[in-house]
């Protein structure tokens, strides 16, 4: 599961083709607004690579972050039924990181470099995993609404130009699908249950609907720079569109379930199109540059996982075993 | 069957069931704190496997009236349960986990060998099944207990001295019954110190490439118990974790 990638708005690099040869970029935008995949070994302006890393990159951080506020609930999971599926599912999540890191690898840089830079602060991930999973409601919840942004800004991102992320993204959104209506059903069970579970689902709801709002990435009004990524096809849909795609498939779905979401101004104007309250996006940033309830521990569990198992990594690390294959 | 070998199979399903939910549990919390992502994988799939395993046995639990599988697993106390006390130990680092991994599966693969000829046939038909997949548990673990074992000197050690603090508990699992005799009269199974020989027989060869010893046999002593609910203090936590949200609200479907 992932959000929108996190740009950093002071970082100027995005405005910079200078240096590219303007044929090859002629070219190679030419091969782009045909519809043509860009594999590994064709060549590709240094924005556009660097741009795809820092994306998939983002994912696949994502993934195994993710994969610690569900994981907490797998050896509290009500019953065989739901003990066997959240295994499932949060396996699932670590697998798509494990494609994402070749396919991040595929553009030169390595899965140790990549995971370096996440345990030592430099790379982001989605920012809703700083937040704490207090309640079996809370993974119920994660497994609904966060897979469902997911897959929307997987399936728009499927159909992007670099052939290893398409290609590893369509493995993925199938997983998601299932991810989806596990977390549907748990809802479900929840919110048609006893009081306790009732209540327990509701406050998990407005705990994450913030959240939630924050998952695509800040407001096309104040986020820039996307307009090569979209013509490069790196980016397939604004932060706002998402949003709006998202609202649109969820809430009524939501209020459906006799859930109340915690936004008194959300609802579908005339025209069809979602008004809400604008997230607070000083909030946002204020999470995904260190600040949030859970960054700290999330970080230190994936530095202490990553330093118990390096003499595991060190005894295994033997030429035949690199590969900058793409699993997908 | 006769009241005699109705008692004797549920207590040997229920020390079976109750070693792989308890090893499921403990495979699980791997998830997501793996030294590598493949091994997070790995470990994930063995527990579901386990799980799902120890789901099926109470399942048959169930059939000789004892109660639903999800109350059997969440809403006993820990000193109800008959897991060997080797399954409940903290997974500590991965040299253990693994090493734990290694000599277990190779018992409860033998186990299930030798159940899949049982003369009670609901059993035997589930350790057929349950055979094949531990096939590949032990698969996993013979590959890294051989690489580790035999890397680096650091990795050596390691898996040395995991060897070393898991044999006594391993040997554990072999605790005798009540009915080890009318279990064998039965044709049901063979005996723990028939599973104990073959086990020791199939890991001897695997440890050897490993470049590891097996701790000189007069040092040898069983860490006995677990199969009389007798267990160390770190069950009774792993048990209330795990039926925490179940015992939330016993009345409701989850």
């Amino acid at each position: 599961m992932y959000g929108n990638a996190y740009i950093d708005p002071n970082d100027k690099s995005h405005a910079i083709i200078a240096g590219e040869d303007p044929q090859k970029l002629a070219e190679f935008e030419d091969r782009i607004s045909r519809g043509e995949k860009v594999e590994p070994k064709d060549w590709m302006p240094a924005e556009y690579r660097k741009q795809l890393i820092r994306m998939i990159e983002q994912h696949a951080h994502s993934e195994i972050i993710g994969a610690l506020p569900e994981g907490t609930w797998i050896t509290r999971a009500p019953g065989f039924r739901r003990k066997l599926a959240l295994m499932a599912k949060v396996q699932d999540e670590v697998g798509h990181a494990q494609l994402l890191y070749s396919a991040a690898e595929t553009l030169g840089k390595s899965r140790e470099a990549m995971i370096n830079d996440l345990i030592t602060g430099k790379s982001k991930y989605s920012n809703v995993f700083n937040y704490p999973a207090y309640t079996w409601a809370d993974a119920c919840i994660i497994a609904w609404l966060i897979d469902a942004g997911a897959i929307i800004n997987q399936v728009a991102n499927a159909k992007g130009s670099y052939g290893p992320y398409g290609r590893a993204l369509d493995r993925i959104c199938t997983e998601e699908s299932f991810h989806l209506k596990y977390g549907h059903d748990n809802v479900v069970t929840l919110a048609t249950g006893t009081l306790k579970q009732r209540e327990m689902v509701q406050a998990a709801l407005t705990r994450w609907w913030p959240p939630i709002m924050h998952f695509f990435g800040p407001s096309d009004k104040i986020s820039n720079h996307t307009e090569i990524l979209m013509r490069w096809k790196v980016k397939m849909a604004t932060n706002d569109d998402m949003r709006q795609q998202f609202l649109n498939m969820y809430v009524p779905k939501i209020w459906d379930l006799g859930l109340t979401l915690p936004d008194k101004n959300l609802k579908k104007n005339a025209a069809g199109t979602w008004e809400y309250t604008e997230p607070d996006w000083e909030e946002f940033k204020r999470v995904i540059n260190g600040g949030g309830p859970c960054n700290a521990e999330r970080l230190a569990v994936r530095r202490m996982a990553e330093e118990r198992g390096r003499w595991v990594r060190e005894a295994l690390n033997t030429a035949e075993s690199k590969y900058i294959i793409p699993l997908a | 069957m006769n009241e005699n070998t109705i008692a004797a199979i549920k207590e040997l399903l229920y020390k079976m069931a109750d070693d792989l939910l308890i090893i499921g549990h403990r495979n699980s919390e791997w998830t997501g704190l793996g030294p590598i992502l493949e091994e997070d994988i790995s470990f994930s799939s063995m527990a579901q496997d386990k799980i799902g395993q120890a789901q099926t046995l109470y399942n048959l639990l169930h059939e000789l009236g004892e109660q639903e599988p999800d109350t059997i697993a969440f809403m006993r106390n820990a000193n109800l349960f008959h897991n060997a006390q080797f399954v409940e130990l903290p997974n500590n680092d991965y040299d253990f986990s693994l090493m734990r991994h290694f000599l277990y599966d190779h018992a409860d693969q033998l186990r299930f060998e030798m159940l899949a000829h049982c003369r009670y046939e609901p059993l035997a038909k589930v350790a057929r099944k349950v055979k094949g997949e531990l096939k590949y548990h032990v698969f996993h673990g013979n590959i890294w207990v051989v690489k580790l074992g035999s890397a680096n000197e650091m990795s050596h050690n390691k898996m040395q001295a995991a060897l070393n603090l898991a044999w006594n508990y391993a040997l554990g699992m072999f605790e005798e019954g009540p009915f080890e005799e009318l279990l064998k009269s039965e044709a049901i199974f063979e005996g723990e110190k028939s599973l104990q020989e073959k086990w020791l027989a199939n890991i001897t060869p695997i440890l050897l490439k490993a470049g590891l010893s097996i701790p000189e046999p007069k040092t040898w002593k069983p860490v006995l118990g677990g199969r009389k609910c007798e267990h160390t203090a770190h069950l009774a936590p792993l048990v209330e974790e795990m039926s925490e949200v179940f015992r939330y609200d016993p009345t409701a479907n989850w």
